[in-house]
């Protein structure tokens, strides 16, 4: 098993949803995130103070499936969320050593 | 305010207000007016509660409510009798002390008094409550709740009572209409330039300065958490000074209509200025600004309304707007942390509003008034005269009021710190000194499960706030 993890564009979460549903992905977790990469922030003026936000808003979705699965998903999250501009984010794959339902108690690939 | 009897007498003589004197238009549109200038504190609680950050919130707008509770009652105790009884040059007597013998006279007002005396109690009362809550902006984010209600008690007695005699009052010494009328000093304020706007800008300048800055500024970043909250604080000041402006004619009429129209007008360009001078300085026009400029715009208009013409309060609320976007620069350049611009927008534009009715005071708009320069006024008290006595009468309160201001904060800091613990700022005062806060920020909060309740338990025992 492994987890794939996408920071996108937000506007992209949608797109990316449909492209995993697709494929069969069944569930998903989503959270809002910020962060800075290449892509810096951009100052804002209040009554003639300048502020800088460093931190560009993102979406974070963080998906676990089984090893088979991981390349053509990680493909489809790509090409779902590339706009070809800078920002676009970053996709990383990291190893689940076990998983549960809680409901049922099942685990691993049953749990997926 | 001003009337034209001539009171040789000395001891002043206070008679029943005669039945057949009040005029029941006059008094509907007051006891509006009141109301309306009532609603403009919580409407500044909104303006200021946008304008810092999210964690002190709530303690931006209890110091507004609370000021509410504390000059209602002080109003009626001592204020008013303070402001608006007697004949004295610098004080009131004790004639009207909680609100006794209030079917006499108002002495000042005389045949001129056309609302029941306790009218006009209630529509000065809400003038008295705005003008402390004003200077919440300028200490915002680090004022102690306990000092803050002990210095707004007595701030609104030995401050804005003896300010409001002195310019209100007919008898007082920057208003001499009525002991003089041929005309010496009379300085012509016609709803509180100085008064309300100098005297809090003033009074804010003086407790930022003793409080000091804010933990972190100006290098840590503290823009706004909520700027519609400001426009829509703006939007409700400025439905509200109608009642302020228009309703210091204490009467329906011509002039009251003016003073109407003249404070949208000036309203408005303001608004149009502050956008003009962001532009030119950064760029871009913003919301915050537009919501800025209106209020400079209130502010400036304050002293003219009933004064001026409507064409000149084009003129009026535009400087204004324009200067006043540059003068919110003077904390950074002098390093006091007016946080919120009170001494930039109310003092400022209080200053330029007050020194304008020289320039543009017109007979055309209100008999009693003089011409200012640009009308030709000349005589006595008129053009040159009169921009001396605006300029005259705001320097003195400027300076009783930030003298005054300084000592109470000082004395007050004797007996307990104005300033709150850096652990508290850096927390955030909500929680810190009120035990609660103004958002539920997700879904750990609200899904049901909020920690442990200790419902009918006493409260935990906090610092003295």
């Amino acid at each position: 098993m492994k987890q794939i993890t996408a920071v996108v564009k937000p506007f992209k979460l949608d797109d990316v949803k449909a492209a995993l549903e697709v494929l069969g992905v069944q569930g998903l977790t989503v959270s809002e995130v910020q962060g800075f990469g290449r892509q810096r922030g951009h100052t804002e003026v209040y009554r003639g103070a300048e502020y800088t936000v460093d931190f560009v808003p993102k979406v974070r979705i963080d998906v676990v499936v089984s090893d088979d699965d991981v390349d053509k998903l990680v493909a489809a999250i790509v090409e779902a969320a590339r706009t070809g501009k800078i920002g676009d984010g970053k996709v990383w794959v990291t190893p689940v050593e076990a998983l549960v339902r809680v409901r049922t108690g099942e685990r691993d690939s049953d749990a997926i | 305010m001003s009337h034209l009897l001539l009171a040789s007498d000395l001891a002043v003589k206070y008679v029943p207000l005669p039945a057949k004197q009040i005029d029941t238009g006059a008094t509907a549109w007051i006891l509006t007016s009141s109301a309306l200038v009532l609603l403009m504190t919580p409407a500044l609680a909104f303006f200021y509660g946008g304008m810092v950050r999210a964690k002190h919130t709530l303690t931006m707008l209890l110091q507004n409510f609370a000021t509410i509770g504390i000059v209602s009652v002080t109003w009626i105790v001592i204020g008013f009798t303070w402001a608006f009884s007697g004949d004295g040059k610098y004080l009131g007597d004790m004639h009207f002390v909680f609100l006794r013998h209030i079917g006499d006279e108002v002495p000042a007002l005389g045949d001129f008094q056309l609302i029941p005396t306790m009218c006009f109690v209630a529509f000065q009362l809400t003038f008295a409550i705005i003008t402390p809550a004003l200077i919440t902006g300028s200490t915002a984010d680090r004022w102690r709740f306990g000092p803050f209600v002990a210095f707004v008690t007595i701030w609104s007695v030995v401050i804005y009572a003896p300010v409001a005699h002195w310019v209100f009052d007919g008898y007082g010494w920057l208003n001499r209409s009525l002991i003089e009328p041929g005309g010496h000093f009379f300085a012509q304020d016609f709803a509180g330039g100085t008064v309300v706007h100098i005297n809090a800008g003033a009074a804010g300048l003086a407790m930022a300065l003793i409080l000091g800055k804010r933990k972190g500024w100006p290098k840590e970043q503290m823009r706004g958490h909520n700027i519609p909250f400001v426009l829509l604080g703006a939007g409700l000041l400025w439905f509200g000074w109608f009642g302020f402006n228009a309703g210091s004619e204490l009467g329906a009429d011509g002039v009251a209509s003016a003073a109407w129209v003249n404070t949208n007008t000036a309203t408005a360009t303001a608004l149009l200025g502050w956008l003009l001078a962001e532009k030119l300085r950064y760029g871009k026009s913003t919301a915050l600004g537009a919501a800025s400029g209106a209020v400079t715009g209130l502010v400036a208009i304050t002293p003219c309304a009933g004064w001026v013409s409507p064409m000149g309060s084009i003129f009026i609320g535009f400087i204004a707007g324009f200067v006043c976007a540059f003068a919110i620069s003077l904390k950074n350049r002098f390093g006091f942390d007016d946080s919120l611009d009170v001494v930039g927008v109310h003092f400022v534009g209080g200053w330029i509003g007050t020194l304008s009715v020289g320039f543009f005071s017109t007979k055309g708009t209100n008999s009693l008034g003089n011409d200012g320069i640009l009308y030709g006024g000349g005589g006595h008290f008129g053009g040159w005269n009169l921009l001396l006595h605006q300029f005259l009468a705001a320097g003195a309160v400027t300076v009783f009021s930030f003298v005054g201001t300084a000592i109470i904060g000082l004395i007050i800091n004797l007996v307990i710190k104005n300033r709150v613990p850096e652990d508290w700022e850096a927390e955030g005062l909500d929680t810190a000194m009120h035990g609660e806060s103004a958002y539920d920020w997700g879904a750990v909060g609200t899904s049901g499960h909020f920690g442990t309740t200790t419902a009918g338990a006493p409260a935990k025992e906090g610092a003295l706030a």
